[in-house]
Parts: structure tokens; C-alpha cells; sequence
């Protein structure tokens, strides 16, 4: 066993540092709340990547993928992280993408993925709904074969970012009267076909980063249709462990904490700075020594990718693990900002409001990223689920 | 041993509830907070009418001649009702200052004014830098004449836009973080030479950076014995919180209470979530949660008269107690509305704002955990 990384690695490295050093756009550096953010700031640095190859590293290299090792990847992200850059955005990357190129047709793999490669297309996820949350497969929305169209009809939730979407992956019931699992198809929709509304709903934080989606007699050709018609559930769940692997976050939380330090060393306790605290250092550890585990964890899943296993139970562990650390972080964070933890960021103000906000910079988004981040154990399958799942799918019980 | 109300206490509790739920409901706080006013000086006035603004004070000073068990009863209330109206800083911090050092002619100035809900306060104490040290102090009142000038920058001075008066802390004598060298002084807003910067807080308040740029006041501002400040501040602020791990305890009882609701009706996998054990677990752990800081808060309540370390001892106990009962329940409460949790439009999210903020204020659980280390 070696942990250490080789000289071809290294050099890998170093191409990737000066890449994104050379290209990254310079007005998205260290971009911080997402909801000042515009469709094309999501964009730039996908489309950037798109050009050199890079924007979609994990997928086969027919469709526009590296090559790179998983090793490579992990490199390649802990990078981005190095550099905050904003990523591209996982509904087509690393959830639709993988679906079409695996379950597709010639003629879907020819139609979306170069859009998703490219960064000109956006996608969004159909799969919550109102009365399904954590329990997927009792979801409502149906779509009723009609023609050489299915009609679709039912109410969508936590639709993120679909305020920019060109195109859904909506999962729809096809089979009202098969067991909950077994009459669900994966449909594209194209978000402009009259029917869709979207409907943005504010978070705790403060932004929009998620939707209601409704769907009124939506028309959609039937060659929309991913895979088998009734195995929709299939293709979820194989999206489901794609999106939790990516979920763990390890390198943007490893500078989540060297930025910890940071702010932790400017601000004072009784004199000194806070990160002399024994006790607040040692929460700092404390979180440094778990996020030290969990990157070996993911490291070792993905040297089982690398050996041919496909991404399994195990990136519940990495779910569960990864959030709980982004959450302890957001809320160390906030702790290490003291008073100025109150102030609302974007709240009215007696004077210019371009003026620069109230107390240090650091302190601006902790509160709301604290906020934020507690989506982070409900969403992708809350952490009961993925408990629920290693209980069943590991433990046998 | 008696942990009963009064009658009168119940009385006041019922009038306040019903005040709280018929006039300070979801949707009209919701509009309050984002009107430009910011809060309900029609509720505030409603507070005076009930005789809720002038409970902690003496009769003889125009008060109700209540203690700090009423205190704790009205907070709780508020609590559940997360009402913004600023109790804490104008009837607990200013009211405490002026009860406890107060001279004559100060009490018959400003007391009078609180009862009757005209005169609004604010407590500037906090810094950028002071990280809840009362004595870390950048602000300075330099003696001139037989008045003051005062100088500096306080920070999230809370309650501050609506505020006509400030207690505002500073040094004038000594270093800084010296223990002593601190006063208190009572100013009005408009004292030439105050600019403030006023904003929302993340938990729909209001609060304000408050700047001093040569701001002469006279002899009569100063509050108590000059540079002996630091020991009256502590007592006021430990009656301060106090009377928010009451506020706490109200919200939390409330979060519980919707989690518990929530659990019953929303179904997943075709039964109410409550009915999984691994949340049954959960509620029951949030709800001794709360019953342990509801006995820290009766505790730090009961000690506030005792002596100085018995007082503060309890007080940290609670604050830390309470604080981490409110950061449990605040997440439990978000994770168990799953998805609806996270949103502006459920009041969870609410609940678990303010019992977020409420750790930072007047010092945080490892702040308090510090204190009672030192006192033992």
C-alpha cells in the first residue's frame, strides 16, 4: 500500500494548477453565495473546460471523457477546490449523462450529450415531489402514452436551479397499477414545452436555489423515453449512487477548513487569536482528523471503481460521513465569526446599499451558508435513508 | 421547594399568550419583518397597556414590582411566538442599569418613558473585536469638563433603528481589557456625533453599527461609579441571559412540539414518519433537551439574586445547557420536516434561525463552558 502520489501524478498536478491558474475567469474567483450567480457565471468555467476536454472527466472517452485515472479525478478536484472554482453543475455531468450514455439510444447518446460536454446545455432533476421525499418510489406524476407522445401530468419539488434549465429528467409513472417500483419511467422533457412552470422557492438562507415544477398535460415524444418503458427505478438508483459519490465533497471542505483557520486566526479570544483556543482548536482537529478518514474512505472506493466496481452501497457511507462534515464546518465557521453572525447579508440598510456590508468578510455568508447546509443530510436521500440502505444492502438485516 | 407559579404570574402568562396569538400570528410577523419599519410598535404599546414593559421595576420607581420570575414567565411567551419587539435590550439591559445604579434623577428621567413603552432602548456593548469580552473595549469616554466624549464602534447593536436611547460601555481609564477602567453611560440616539448603519439580522430583527465621533455628554449620562462598570454589566447581562434561555426554551418548546406534529402527518413508505423508532428516538432526545434547559433556566433565573459566583456559575450553566439543547433541536427540527425544513416559508426554519443567533449573544456555549471552569 502507498498513498503517495508518483511523479506522472505530480505532474499531473502541476498541468492541472497552471491550467486552471491560466484559464479560470478572473470575475469568478473565489465566487461566494450561488444566488448572485447567473446562468452564464454558472456556465464560464464548464464551457472553458468543455473546449479542453475536461468538462466531463469520469465518462468514457467515446463520449468525451479523459481517461483519467480515478486518481486523476480526485487530483482534478481537490485542484478546482484549491482554486474555489465553480463546477460544473452535476445534473448533466454526472447524473443525466451517465444514464444516457449507459441505458440510452444511439440517438439520445448523438442528441444530449455533446450539450452536456460542451456546457450549453442546462438539465435539471425531476425526481422529488411533494408527498415522495426520502420515499422516492411513491411518487405521482404520471405520464399517459397518448400517440407517439406521452402526456404528463403531477407536481415536482426541490427542482434545483431549474430556473435556468433547458432540459428535465423527470421520473413519471407509467404503470399506475405495478407495485411502487415497478411502473416508474425516465422521461426528458424539454423545460420549454408549454405545461412546465416553474416555480422558485425561497430557503432559509435568503436565495432561490430550488423549485416547485409543476407539469400540466406536458407533451413528450416517446423517443424521449430513457432505456425500458416501467424500468425507470433502475436507472435511478444508478443515478442515485453516481450523485452520492460526488456528495462526499473532501476537497472543498479540506479548504472549507484551511479557510476555518484562517478566520479563526483574525479573529481574538481574551487577547489572542481564536485558533490558540484549545478548545476551539481541538473542534478544528477534531473535524480535520474525520475529513482525514473520509478521504481515505473515498479513496479507497474508488480504487474499487478502478478495479471494475461500479459505484455500490458504500457511497452512503461517504453521503452520510461527507455531510456531516460540510454541516460541522458551516457551523464551526459560523461559531468563529462571533457577533457578526447576526447580520443579515442583502437585509435593508439606513444607507448606500452598495456600500460594503457590515463586519469582516468572512463573516457575511457564514450564517447563511450554516443555514444552507442543512439541506445537505436531507437531500440525495436523507441520512436516515442512506442508513436504512447500508442497514439492508451491507448489513443484511 | 416550589416551582409553581403565582397567581398573578399566570395571569400574565395567559394575557400574553393570548396577545401572541391573536395579534402576533405567522403572516403578520412575516409582514412586520419585512415592512419597513421592522417591527410593531402597535404591539409594543399593547405591552405598555398590559403592563408588561414596566414588570421588573418597583412600584416606587412607577413599575409593577415584579422579579425575575416574571421576567422569565413573559420571555418564554415571546419565545413561542419568536416576537421581535425589543424587551431584552430596552425593560432588561436598559431597565437593569437604571434599577440597579440608576440615580434618582436618571430613574425619574428614563423609567417612567419604558413603562409607558414611549422610550425605546438599545445596548451597545458588543465590538469587532471583543468577542463577547465586556472589557475588551476599543470605545472610549474621555473625561472633559464635568462630562464626557466618547469615541468608537459598537457592533450588532441590537434593537438599535428602533431605539431612541443607548447604554452604550466604554473605557475611561486604563487598558484595554483591563477589569477595570469601564463605564456605562445613557445617551439619546440623536446626541450630535452618533451615525448608525442599520440592517436585518438573520433572524428577522433589527440591529444597527453604532459609531461615536466626539460625542459629548454630560455628568448625568453616566450610569454607576466611573471605571466600576464591569461588575454592573456582568449582573445586567447575566439577568440578560436569563431572560433569553426563557426565549429559548419557549421556541424550542414550540419547534418540538411542530416536529412531533409533523412526524404525525407526513407519510413516507405509506405510514406517518413518527412511527419510524430512529425518529421516535430523536424527538424523545430533543424533548429531555428541552426539559434540561427549561431546569437551567429556572435555575440561572432563582440564583440571579445569589451571590456573584453562585450567580454566574448558574447562569453559565444555563447558557451552556440551553444553548446546546437549542442547537439540537434547531437541526433536529430542520432535518425531521425534511426538505420543507429548509424553506422560508415553514416556520421551522424560523425557530431554528433564532436558536441559532440566540448562541451568540452575550457569549457562546464554549464561552460560558470557559466561565464556569474558571469559577470552579
Amino acid at each position: 500500500m502507498n498513498l503517495e502520489f508518483t511523479p506522472e501524478e505530480q505532474a499531473f498536478r502541476d498541468e492541472v494548477r497552471s491550467f486552471i491558474a491560466e484559464n479560470y475567469p478572473a470575475h469568478l474567483a473565489d465566487f461566494g453565495m450561488r444566488e448572485d450567480m447567473s446562468r452564464e457565471d454558472f456556465l464560464a468555467w464548464h464551457k472553458i473546460l468543455g473546449k479542453k476536454g475536461w468538462s466531463v472527466p469520469a465518462w468514457p472517452t467515446e463520449y468525451g471523457g479523459t481517461g483519467w485515472t480515478p486518481t486523476q479525478r480526485y487530483i482534478w478536484s481537490e485542484e478546482n477546490a484549491r482554486a474555489s472554482t465553480v463546477m460544473p453543475l452535476p445534473f448533466g455531468v454526472s447524473m443525466v449523462g451517465p444514464v444516457i450514455y449507459t441505458f440510452g439510444n444511439a440517438e439520445q447518446k448523438a442528441r444530449h450529450l455533446p450539450g452536456i460536454v460542451s456546457g450549453e446545455v442546462w438539465w435539471c432533476q425531476g425526481y422529488s415531489e411533494p408527498g415522495a421525499g426520502s420515499d422516492l418510489a411513491s411518487l405521482k406524476t404520471t405520464a399517459v402514452r397518448d400517440g407517439d407522445h406521452y402526456v404528463i401530468n403531477g407536481q415536482k419539488t426541490w427542482t434545483t436551479l431549474a430556473q435556468h434549465a433547458d432540459w428535465g429528467f423527470f421520473l413519471c409513472r407509467t404503470d399506475p397499477t405495478a407495485k411502487a417500483q415497478e411502473g416508474i419511467s425516465f422521461i426528458l422533457v424539454d423545460m420549454k414545452s408549454p405545461g412546465v412552470e416553474v416555480k422558485p422557492i425561497k430557503l432559509l438562507d435568503g436565495g432561490y436555489e430550488v423549485n416547485e415544477t409543476w407539469l400540466t398535460d406536458v407533451r413528450v415524444p416517446v423517443e424521449n423515453l430513457v432505456g425500458v418503458e416501467n424500468k425507470g427505478w433502475t436507472y435511478a438508483k444508478f443515478l442515485l449512487a453516481h450523485e452520492r459519490s460526488g456528495i462526499a465533497g473532501v476537497a472543498r471542505s479540506k479548504r472549507g477548513i484551511e479557510k476555518l483557520r484562517e478566520i479563526a486566526a483574525n479573529e481574538s479570544l481574551d487577547g489572542a487569536p481564536l485558533i490558540k483556543d484549545f478548545d476551539f482548536a481541538r473542534k478544528v482537529s477534531q473535524l480535520e482528523i474525520d475529513l482525514a478518514a473520509l478521504e481515505i474512505t473515498e479513496l479507497r472506493t474508488l480504487a474499487g471503481e478502478q478495479a471494475g466496481k461500479g459505484p455500490g452501497p458504500e457511497s452512503s457511507i461517504l453521503k452520510i460521513k461527507g455531510t456531516e462534515i460540510q454541516q460541522r464546518l458551516t457551523e464551526l465557521t459560523l461559531e468563529a465569526v462571533g457577533t457578526y453572525s447576526a447580520p443579515y447579508h442583502g437585509g435593508v440598510s439606513n444607507d448606500n446599499s452598495n456600500e460594503h456590508p457590515v463586519g469582516p468578510d468572512y463573516a457575511q455568508h457564514a450564517a447563511a451558508t450554516y443555514f444552507n447546509m442543512r439541506k445537505t443530510s436531507i437531500y440525495g436521500g436523507s441520512n436516515e435513508i442512506q442508513r436504512n440502505i447500508i442497514t439492508k444492502m451491507i448489513l443484511g438485516l | 421547594m416550589d416551582f409553581n407559579f403565582t397567581e398573578e404570574q399566570g395571569m400574565v402568562r395567559d394575557g400574553l399568550s393570548r396577545l401572541v396569538r391573536e395579534q402576533y400570528d405567522w403572516e403578520t410577523r412575516r409582514k412586520a419583518i419585512a415592512s419597513g419599519a421592522g417591527w410593531r410598535p402597535e404591539v409594543w404599546a399593547q405591552l405598555a397597556e398590559l403592563g408588561i414593559l414596566g414588570m421588573p421595576f418597583s412600584e416606587a420607581d412607577g413599575g409593577f414590582g415584579g422579579g425575575a420570575v416574571d421576567a422569565m414567565v413573559i420571555m418564554e411567551e415571546f419565545g413561542k411566538g419568536l416576537v421581535i419587539e425589543p424587551f431584552v435590550p430596552t425593560v432588561v439591559c436598559a431597565g437593569g442599569f437604571l434599577k440597579h445604579a440608576g440615580t434618582d434623577a436618571q430613574k425619574e428621567e428614563h423609567i417612567g418613558g419604558i413603562v409607558s413603552g414611549e422610550r425605546v432602548f438599545a445596548f451597545a456593548y458588543a465590538e469587532p473585536r471583543g468577542r463577547f469580552d465586556y472589557a475588551d473595549l476599543e470605545t472610549t469616554a474621555k473625561k472633559d469638563g464635568a462630562g464626557y466624549v466618547l469615541n468608537g464602534h459598537k457592533a450588532v447593536v441590537i434593537g438599535a433603528p428602533w431605539a431612541s436611547h443607548l447604554v452604550v460601555t466604554a473605557r475611561t481609564g486604563g487598558e484595554r481589557r483591563d477589569r477595570s477602567g469601564v463605564s456605562v453611560f445613557v445617551v439619546a440616539k440623536d446626541t450630535a456625533g452618533i451615525t448608525t448603519r442599520d440592517y436585518v439580522t438573520v433572524d428577522g430583527r433589527r440591529a444597527s453599527e453604532v459609531y461615536f465621533e466626539n460625542v459629548a455628554v454630560g455628568a448625568e449620562a453616566l450610569i454607576g461609579a466611573e471605571g466600576e462598570g464591569l461588575a454592573l454589566i456582568e449582573l445586567v447581562t447575566d439577568e440578560a441571559i436569563a431572560a433569553l434561555c426563557a426565549e429559548a426554551c419557549g421556541a424550542m418548546k414550540v419547534a418540538h412540539a411542530m416536529t412531533v406534529e409533523y412526524s404525525r402527518q407526513r407519510k413516507q413508505f405509506g405510514v406517518p414518519i413518527g412511527s419510524f423508532q430512529v425518529l421516535q428516538h430523536r424527538m424523545v432526545d430533543m424533548y429531555t433537551a428541552y426539559e434540561q434547559a427549561v431546569s437551567l433556566t429556572y435555575l440561572a433565573t432563582l440564583r440571579l439574586g445569589s451571590d456573584e459566583v453562585e450567580r454566574k456559575k448558574a447562569v453559565s450553566a444555563a447558557k451552556v445547557g440551553v444553548g446546546q439543547a437549542a442547537r439540537l433541536i434547531g437541526q433536529e427540527a430542520v432535518q425531521i420536516h425534511g426538505g420543507n425544513g429548509v424553506t422560508d416559508e415553514y416556520a421551522i426554519g424560523h425557530f431554528f434561525k433564532r436558536l441559532t443567533i440566540f448562541d451568540s449573544e452575550f457569549g457562546n456555549v464554549d464561552h460560558h463552558l470557559k466561565r464556569h471552569v474558571a469559577l470552579s
